[in-house]
């Protein structure tokens, strides 16, 4: 059915922002200096304001669903229970009562935070791929409400992808130590940041009916754009050799999601139902 | 039953009244009518819902700014009161009013300016000594919405409401 497969798009998209939001946020207080610091924290509060919006715009669909519909989308014992119930799910049971298998984001935003070289890398390749999916969104959308988030978190995007590619410039092009690190971001991030292009089953039926945007069409201009930017650090591209890395996107793991959603949901688990 | 709300101005000119004393918590000196984030009041029989649009997504004002709004019109006499978030169109520096930005500037925040203009092209001046001689420090600041720079003539570090 279209509709659940749309709910699990949005999904995909708001467990992208709240993964990386999370990660982010690992580095509040903990920052190389005192700007910085405050920089990365300033992403992930954006990163998550993007994610409640992309979550509240599923519960809205995901609320109207018929019943069954309801049943058949999710396979986390806690959330199966509370459909069961008839209430109805708010952004925070998608955040706090779903296990990993119902979680849909890349697995490059799970990876552990690293080094800074890192996280800003990551945040580069993740931004950068956003830019190009939220344009195409503003294009051809037929959401209105998709268009509105996809347009607001543009404006943040921006001042993301500014600041880690000045970030990918200073420390490539840097003294020859934080060009090693850099190098070393870039070999161990690439195979994951290419596949972020993977098309998901409930993709694959949504480009169908052309309602959602085709990310195969930008692979190219974003591969070409954050190569240029990577060359110019004085960095390389890495060989691409085959390996596991997961699909996150399907909903297949590494094991540092579950250490996440233990953080994330810890408190929650604890005190059900509380507000804060 | 006569109720005690028959007799409140039940119109929407005497909620923007109202509204006009609703600060932005982390702007203090800026109204939610100067942020320009009310965009709509409907009213029917007794029943008010105020529109709201979020500055950045992110922004935790938001959540605040709905309680106060819901405090300030029951502090009036309103009871059933409903806030609800609009995101189309999405919010943008264009709608804060011409008084809001000297308000801002006041506060010693400088106000947005040249919104079609990259950041690296802008000259940004200082609300202290309104000099031009000003340099970016970063584009993030202590709240989402601002960047800070640093004023190269009197010297003094100060925070700008960036263009969104």
């Amino acid at each position: 059915m279209t509709t659940t497969s749309y709910i699990k798009y949005l999904l995909h998209l708001a467990d992208n922002a709240l993964i990386l939001g999370h990660r982010n946020s690992e580095w509040c207080g903990h920052g190389p200096v005192l700007e910085q610091d405050i920089a990365i924290s300033n992403i992930a509060l954006d990163l998550l304001g993007q994610a409640r919006n992309f979550y509240q715009h599923a519960a809205e669909l995901f609320n109207a669903l018929p019943a069954t519909a309801k049943q058949q989308l999710f396979v986390s014992n806690l959330i199966t229970e509370k459909i069961a119930t008839g209430n109805i799910i708010t952004e925070d049971d998608f955040a706090y009562l779903r296990n990993q298998e119902d979680y849909y984001n890349f697995v490059l935003v799970e990876l552990p935070k690293g080094n800074w070289a890192v996280t800003i890398l990551r945040q580069y390749f993740f931004a950068s791929f956003s830019n190009f999916l939220f344009t195409n969104m503003l294009s051809n959308s037929t959401d209105q409400n998709l268009k509105a988030i996809a347009a607001k978190s543009l404006k943040e995007i921006n001042y993301h992808i500014t600041w880690s590619a000045d970030w990918l410039l200073r420390l490539g092009d840097g003294t020859t130590e934080s060009n090693i690190k850099m190098q070393e971001a870039v070999n161990n991030l690439w195979p994951y940041a290419i596949n972020m292009f993977n098309v998901a089953p409930y993709e694959k039926e949504l480009l169908l009916t052309n309602t959602i945007a085709d990310i195969t069409a930008f692979k190219n201009n974003w591969q070409k754009q954050v190569t240029e930017k990577i060359l110019e650090a004085t960095l390389t591209i890495p060989e691409t050799k085959p390996s596991w890395l997961g699909d996150g996107k399907s909903g297949i793991h590494t094991e540092n999601l579950s250490y996440i959603l233990g953080e994330l949901q810890v408190v929650h688990r604890a005190h059900p139902n509380s507000l804060w | 039953m006569v109720n005690s709300t028959n007799i409140l101005p039940n119109d929407a000119a005497a909620i923007i009244t109202i509204l006009a004393q609703v600060k932005d918590p982390e702007v203090p000196v800026l109204t939610i009518l100067d942020l320009g984030i009310v965009r709509n009041i409907t009213i029917e029989n007794e029943a008010i819902i105020i529109y709201i649009t979020p500055t950045y997504s992110g922004c935790p004002a938001m959540d605040v700014i709905g309680i106060n709004i819901k405090m300030r019109l029951i502090e009036h006499g309103y009871k059933n009161i409903t806030i609800k978030q609009v995101l189309h169109p999405a919010w943008t520096t264009e709608w804060m009013s011409e008084s809001g930005k000297t308000k801002l500037k006041a506060f010693g925040i400088a106000p947005p300016q040249y919104a079609n203009k990259l950041p690296n092209e802008k000259i940004i001046i200082c609300p202290f000594c309104n000099s031009q001689s000003t340099i970016l420090i970063s584009q993030f600041s202590s709240t989402s919405c601002k960047a800070l720079y640093k004023c190269q003539t009197c010297l003094e570090p100060f925070d700008y409401f960036k263009c969104h």
